[in-house]
């Protein structure tokens, strides 16, 4: 029964990973970026959240409302901070690294700016639906029907993305952009519209995130929630662990970091919850630094 | 001709070594004339000088990214800590052994990084950063939540009634500071200095020329981390303690943010970064109370300042403002003596 | 003519890779550029296609004037350009290449009939057409990039080296394919080749670049002839 529990306890953390991890690959296939500021921005989304639960009182208002916003949100920092990167900073000692020190800014920045907008205390969203465990023979699990529910909400999340991908011209679009901006553009993709688009993808799906993670723990966030933290740690290694290029191995890296940290906290020792992340990320990058999933760099000629 | 050279560089070095002296003569005097506070932010700017050089060092010369340096720091702090506390050793002692556990933790780490690029590096730092500093709550030798005591003493009365704690610190963190970027400063000017910029610049060009790219960075990351360990007890030295919550994740953030600001490529505006980070708080303090703005805002808009000046000069002065002005200044020059 | 080029020049920072090259192709013939390494031939293309800036000139396509425009919107106004090296990408399906040609045009019904239509011309692409493009041959791959550049209807084709890296009997069937394409669809073909004798074989035009200059332009045939084209380009 316990394996049970943390089995089950681990695909749910994981699958909000999985959604963050989705957003770092989102964003990386879209501008070759690693985006530090994707927690940022999925924490202003979940105060976009917020206020739709505090106006309209339902979440289910609130989760498009936090996924709209998030992508608003989004799409204006690729079309104003990364074109300006591409174009003041794309050469030069620093251009390997501006990307990086500028989306650490930004997370600053947002951080900074939702403390002056809505404060520094906890503020609290309430779960739609119960997060006490379900109880079987007797015993009580700690998989609770708010787990069962974010798991459906990720999976039809993930099938209607794979949709959108696999059977869409703009899928299409986007695929192609990914792997040859150039061919892309030849064959007449407006490639920095589908990037632009890559950008707001992730920031709903960063959204989604936010809100889950947030339901999920105690239903408290806050401009410095440590929660967010580890969100932001844990979608970049669920992302590398798939490759960083593969929304399949997003996903599977997201319950593989996941379903592994379940298992460490429940087998090992729980005091081990911030650092397991970077154990399981160091580990991953010495035994396959190409990812789980990645696919080889060399291909045939 | 050769020596000739040769000549003029030692020349140029023993200036160098004098104007250290200099600087170091300057702060003494300085330090008596100022306010207490003035004092304490001077000990703050010396710690920021040091950690801030150890990331110039790693990214600027080396070109790898950390975002894990606060962890770094909190290595070196409790390793002081702990021999202060546990077997009472000398400080100087304590600072010695901060350099040379936490640069044993930048090799293991750096042999970690040299198979990393870029964005992963940065990822994998930034996990240390959140993960590292929590560990101190498993083990009961390194205090917990609460964090351990670190105190240096008192000044030796030596040095006259007057002398005051503060005061102290400024000196330690001072000499400390000026010991280390004598000594970056060197290193950079060597051939290691050479091989790091080397394989910055172009890694297989490196390789191809003999240099072994994949130890020399290790190299810098040792050296980087020891440099951000001996940062991080000084750190400790002026807040009196070392805990979990004094290396936060904004640590690394705020250092990386300096370097930035006093352009990553060059080790000359380290005092800029370090200056900025230090007197943004109290700037934003005067806007915000010129402004008549609430709380919320006050305490935040430094954060907002550091932050908006990150991105700015990433886009607009990427190599940093005294770099940049130096360009400038050597085009102008050029310009000058063309026409001539 | 359908495809004017006056004092087009085109800059790599320092360098000057296009120079004040001026060329005129006639509506349905194919016009051949050949020159050897590092004459402009590639940089000429993508400026023509507005992969590349142009410092200076103008290109009239159609009594319109092109000079600058982005690449994505030439292919609407009927340019397709077959960049260097086997244009195709890798991680998608034959198939999935083929519409990407057609995917401005948001027509499922004629994406549909264009797919068929490229398959016909290239049956090899039909039998392949779920896999992966990275499992296709050399000589296969061209033929999707080719079809690729069909599938978007175009009116003038930009072919850069085709024949790259592919045995002979296959760069043999790409050319003829060239050849028949461009007098069935009537289009306009503007084909950069090493493989000079090849090239200026199926060719209207020859048009021989050095150093980013025009040197020479005449009829395929009258270059084949030439002994000085014959001792530089063509090897005896």
């Amino acid at each position: 029964m316990q394996l049970l529990n943390t089995l089950l306890i681990g695909i749910t953390a994981g699958s909000i990973y999985a959604l963050m991890a989705i957003a770092f690959v989102l964003v990386w296939r879209s501008t070759r970026v690693v985006n530090f500021a994707q927690a940022g921005m999925a924490l202003l989304s979940t105060y976009f959240g917020y206020e739709a639960v505090s106006r309209i009182g339902s979440f289910w208002v609130a989760l498009p409302v936090a996924m709209i916003g998030g992508a608003i949100f989004a799409a204006l920092v690729e079309l104003i901070l990364m074109r300006l990167l591409v174009k003041h900073a794309s050469s030069g000692a620093i251009a390997g690294v501006a990307p990086i020190i500028a989306t650490l800014g930004l997370l600053g920045v947002i951080r900074a700016v939702i403390s002056m907008i809505w404060g520094g205390q906890d503020l609290r969203i309430v779960a739609p639906i119960s997060n006490d465990g379900f109880t079987i023979n007797g015993s009580t699990l700690v998989f609770s029907p708010l787990k069962l529910l974010i798991l459906v909400v990720v999976v039809i999340l993930l099938i209607l993305l794979s949709i959108l991908f696999q059977r869409t011209n703009l899928g299409l679009a986007l695929r192609a952009s990914a792997h040859a901006p150039e061919i892309a553009r030849l064959s007449g993709v407006r490639v920095d519209a589908v990037r632009t688009l890559g950008w707001a993808l992730a920031g709903a799906a960063g959204a989604v995130a936010g809100l889950f993670q947030t339901v999920n723990g105690n239903g408290t966030f806050s401009p410095d929630s440590i929660e967010f933290s580890l969100l932001l740690v844990s979608g970049f290694i669920a992302a590398v662990i798939g490759g960083l290029d593969s929304l399949l191995g997003a996903v599977l890296g997201g319950l593989f970091l996941g379903i592994t940290i379940s298992f460490v906290l429940m087998y090992v020792s729980s005091g081990l919850f911030f650092i397991a992340p970077f154990i399981v990320l160091l580990t991953v990058l010495f035994v396959r630094p190409q990812g789980i999933i990645g696919v080889k760099a060399s291909r045939r000629a | 001709m050769l020596k000739k050279k040769h000549a003029h560089k030692e020349k140029k070095e023993s200036t160098h070594l004098f104007l250290f002296i200099l600087g170091g003569v300057l702060l003494y005097f300085l330090s008596g004339w100022v306010d207490e506070l003035r004092v304490y932010q001077g000990a703050s700017i010396a710690v920021y000088v040091i950690a801030i050089s150890s990331i110039i060092l790693l990214t600027g010369y080396s070109g790898q990214v950390s975002l894990g340096h606060g962890a770094l720091m909190a290595v070196g702090a409790y390793a002081a800590a702990v021999l202060r506390i546990e077997y009472n050793l000398p400080i100087i002692l304590c600072f010695v052994a901060a350099v040379l556990v936490a640069a044993i933790g930048g090799a293991l780490l750096g042999a970690a990084a040299a198979r990393l690029s870029g964005p992963y590096l940065a990822g994998t730092t930034l996990a240390l950063a959140v993960g590292l500093p929590s560990l101190a709550n498993q083990f009961t030798v390194l205090g917990g939540e609460q964090g351990l005591l670190f105190d240096v003493g008192f000044p030796p009365l030596a040095l006259g009634e007057e002398f005051t704690q503060y005061k102290w610190f400024f000196w330690i963190a001072g000499l400390a500071a000026l010991i280390s970027l004598w000594t970056i400063r060197n290193l950079l000017n060597s051939a290691y200095g050479r091989a790091w910029k080397a394989g910055r610049a172009n890694e297989v060009a490196a390789q191809l020329a003999g240099i072994n790219t994949a130890r020399s960075k290790v190299l810098a990351f040792t050296i980087s981390a020891g440099i951000a360990g001996l940062a991080g007890a000084l750190l400790a030295m002026t807040i009196g303690t070392v805990s979990p919550s004094a290396f936060p994740l904004a640590l690394s953030f705020a250092v990386l943010t300096g370097a930035v600001l006093a352009g990553i490529t060059t080790l000359g505006g380290v005092i800029v970064g370090a200056v900025v980070l230090v007197i943004i708080p109290e700037i934003a303090d005067l806007i915000a109370h010129k402004l008549g703005s609430s709380e919320s805002v006050i305490t935040n808009l430094p954060g907002l300042i550091v932050s908006g000046l990150l991105i700015l000069t990433v886009l607009f002065v990427p190599n940093g403002p005294v770099e940049q002005h130096r360009a400038r200044k050597a085009k102008h020059e050029a310009l000058l003596g063309s026409t001539h | 003519m359908s495809l004017n080029v006056s004092n087009l020049t085109v800059h790599h920072g320092a360098i000057c890779a296009v120079n004040q090259v001026s060329l005129a192709v006639p509506t349905g013939k194919l016009a051949a550029i050949i020159g050897s390494n590092g004459a402009g031939k590639t940089t000429l293309l993508r400026a023509l296609s507005g992969l590349n800036k142009p410092t200076h000139g103008v290109v009239n396509w159609m009594g319109e004037t092109i000079t600058g425009t982005k690449p994505e919107k030439l292919v609407r106004l009927g340019i397709s350009h077959v960049s260097e090296g086997k244009s195709v990408i890798p991680e998608l399906t034959v198939k999935e290449n083929l519409e990407l040609g057609a995917i401005w045009r948001k027509d499922a019904k004629e994406m549909k009939e264009s797919v068929d239509q490229v398959v016909s011309i290239f049956p090899r692409l039909g039998e392949r057409i779920s896999q992966r493009s990275d499992t296709l041959s050399g000589g296969e791959r061209q033929m999707l990039a080719i079809g690729r550049a069909i599938m978007s209807k175009p009116k003038l084709l930009l072919l850069d080296e085709p024949s790259l890296g592919l045995a002979p009997l296959v760069v043999e069937q790409i050319f003829q394919t060239i050849r028949d394409l461009t007098t069935q669809m009537r289009l306009t073909v503007l084909l950069v080749e090493q493989n000079a004798m090849g090239a200026l074989k199926i060719a209207d035009l020859g048009i021989v670049l050095n150093l980013g200059k025009v040197v020479a332009v005449n009829h395929a045939q009258a270059l084949i002839e030439d002994p000085a084209v014959r001792a530089a380009y063509l090897g005896y």
